[in-house]
């Protein structure tokens, strides 16, 4: 499954997102993406969500595959 | 904040990285240590993992696994030692870098040893020392990787991981984006690996005395000394060393004894949370996990019953809000935001369901930033809402514990 990711660094938040994938994100009161759960996105979700991947004005949003071998985080 | 505290006699404080002369000289180091031996990379991560090192500039990610990441990218790495310390109650990296330098040099040297560029990241009031130091050891053949010195900002998040990278790229000193890992891909496209200045002189001390020896401080899980910076209301402030599991009350009394009788105490600094002033309770991870924090960066500060929690965390968490890096919106707006309300409900503005918005703000900034600043303060804010509940309480009625001398 993938997920959503925001680049915090990037993202201007105009809300434009949370518009077109309610589902997985609403806007919070300065108008940036805060999501409802999981960033995970739902096979059902994935065309919504590719679409606001698309849209997204500031490059900030992005679809990424969860996978298994990441290199460690750290704080 | 430099001094090194003797152990008193009987305590379960345990000199190791600062034990001997600490004058920082190259021949009282080669006197002490000896010369570093030789190892190759797939030595140097065998030891780590061997000995259970963890990271200790706060996140306490296992150093092996992070060399090996580094290792598997499969191109030169940069590494970087990372002696920022932007953490303003935090004094145990410039203690380090003044007396023990040349075990974190050592330990550079084997993080270092699969590649050709290591960095010191350091303040720059440290650099003119450094250098003569970098330059006698390299003029002494100790040193096969050359070392180059960069200058960290003084601000609270120059220290963070992505922050240092970016330094060392030549850029700002503010976090970036997570989605490429650093040890992947750093900013200048070599791989990066970043560690505390404190990380590699244990390494340094793993490389010479072994596994084994390391291990027989701390516990089974979270083996070694870590070195704590004490300070608050105890006599004599400074850094301390001590095995993970030390008891808090032996720290203290490492560091002169409490100067009057503890309401809280403040671990793992500004990013990290309050407990219970209990001289019993083990300073580890298993232990502080009830309370949501670990030991961090072994920061700990003592407050006086004389003093309001709430108060106090008020002006820390009004501090990390000046020093959000103005990239991230949900930390720009909402840290500011968070430190008013809390302070509204510090200084006893109370309004209906103010608790309940600090902790509303608290939850609202966890996760949305490039770099886990916001997610640090609000573990302090939500700490603090658990453990001065009665203040929190006294607070809406117009009432001060503190204050009144109560509890
Ligand atoms: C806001 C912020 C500030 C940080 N400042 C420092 C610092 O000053 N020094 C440090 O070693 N680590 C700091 N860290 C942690 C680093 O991101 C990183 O985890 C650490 O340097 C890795 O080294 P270690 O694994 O040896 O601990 C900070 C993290 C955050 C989120
Ligand atoms: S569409 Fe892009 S820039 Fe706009 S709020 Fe969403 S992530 Fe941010
Ligand atoms: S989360 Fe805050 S402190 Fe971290 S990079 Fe973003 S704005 Fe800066």
């Amino acid at each position: 499954m993938n997920r959503l990711h925001v680049d915090w660094t990037a993202c201007d938040g105009r809300g434009l997102c949370a518009e077109l994938l309610p589902e997985l994100l609403v806007e919070d009161e300065w108008g940036y993406p805060a999501p409802r759960g999981e960033m995970s996105v739902p096979p059902a979700l994935e065309p919504a969500a590719r679409q606001a991947v698309d849209r997204c004005p500031a490059l900030a949003l992005k679809l990424t595959r969860v996978s298994a071998g990441r290199a460690p985080g750290s704080s | 904040m430099t001094s090194t505290v003797e152990a008193p006699p009987g305590s379960r404080v345990q000199l190791r990285l600062l034990a001997g002369s600490n004058d920082g000289r190259l021949d009282s180091h080669l006197a002490q240590h000896g010369r570093l031996p030789a190892f190759d990379t797939s030595q140097v991560i065998g030891m780590a993992r061997d000995a259970g090192l963890t990271g200790r500039g706060g996140a306490g990610f296992p150093l092996w696994r992070k060399l090996s990441a580094v290792a598997a990218a499969g191109r030169p790495a940069v590494v970087i030692g990372n002696g920022a310390e932007g953490e303003p109650a935090s004094g145990k990296d410039r203690a380090l870098l003044t007396y023990a330098p040349n075990l974190v040099l050592d330990g550079l040297q084997l993080a270092a040893s699969g590649t050709r560029s290591a960095v010191l990241y350091a303040p720059l009031g440290a650099h003119r020392a450094l250098r003569e130091l970098i330059d006698a050891r390299r003029g002494a053949g100790l040193d096969r990787v050359p070392v180059r010195l960069v200058a960290a900002p003084d601000a609270f998040v120059a220290g963070e991981e992505s922050a240092a990278a970016a330094a060392v790229a030549g850029r700002a000193a503010v976090p970036a984006d997570k989605l490429v890992r650093i040890t992947e891909s750093g900013p200048g496209g070599a791989p990066m690996l970043v560690q505390n200045v404190e990380t590699l002189a244990h390494l340094a001390m793993i490389a010479r005395y072994g596994p084994g020896w390391f291990r027989a401080a701390g516990t089974p899980d979270e083996p070694g000394t870590f070195l704590a910076t004490v300070s608050g209301a105890v006599a004599a402030p400074g850094v301390v060393e001590a095995g993970y599991g030390v008891a808090l009350g032996d720290l203290v009394a490492a560091a002169g004894g409490a100067t009057a009788p503890l309401r809280s105490v403040l671990v793992g600094g500004y990013h990290g949370g309050w407990v219970p002033a209990d001289a019993a309770l083990p300073v580890s991870r298993a232990a502080l996990t009830p309370y949501g924090i670990s030991p961090g960066a072994g920061v700990i500060v003592a407050l006086p019953r004389t003093a309001c929690g709430l108060l106090e965390t008020a002006r820390i968490a009004g501090c990390l809000a000046d020093q959000v890096a103005g990239q991230c919106g949900p930390c720009v707006n909402g840290l500011p935001r968070l430190a008013s309300t809390l302070s509204d409900l510090a200084h006893r503005r109370a309004r209906p369901g103010l608790p309940a918005e600090v902790d509303r703000l608290a939850r609202l900034v966890t996760g949305r930033g490039a770099c886990r600043h916001p997610d640090g303060t609000a573990r302090l804010v939500l700490s603090a809402l658990r453990a001065f509940e009665a203040d929190v309480a006294a607070h809406l009625a117009g009432r001060c514990l503190a204050e009144e001398g109560q509890r």
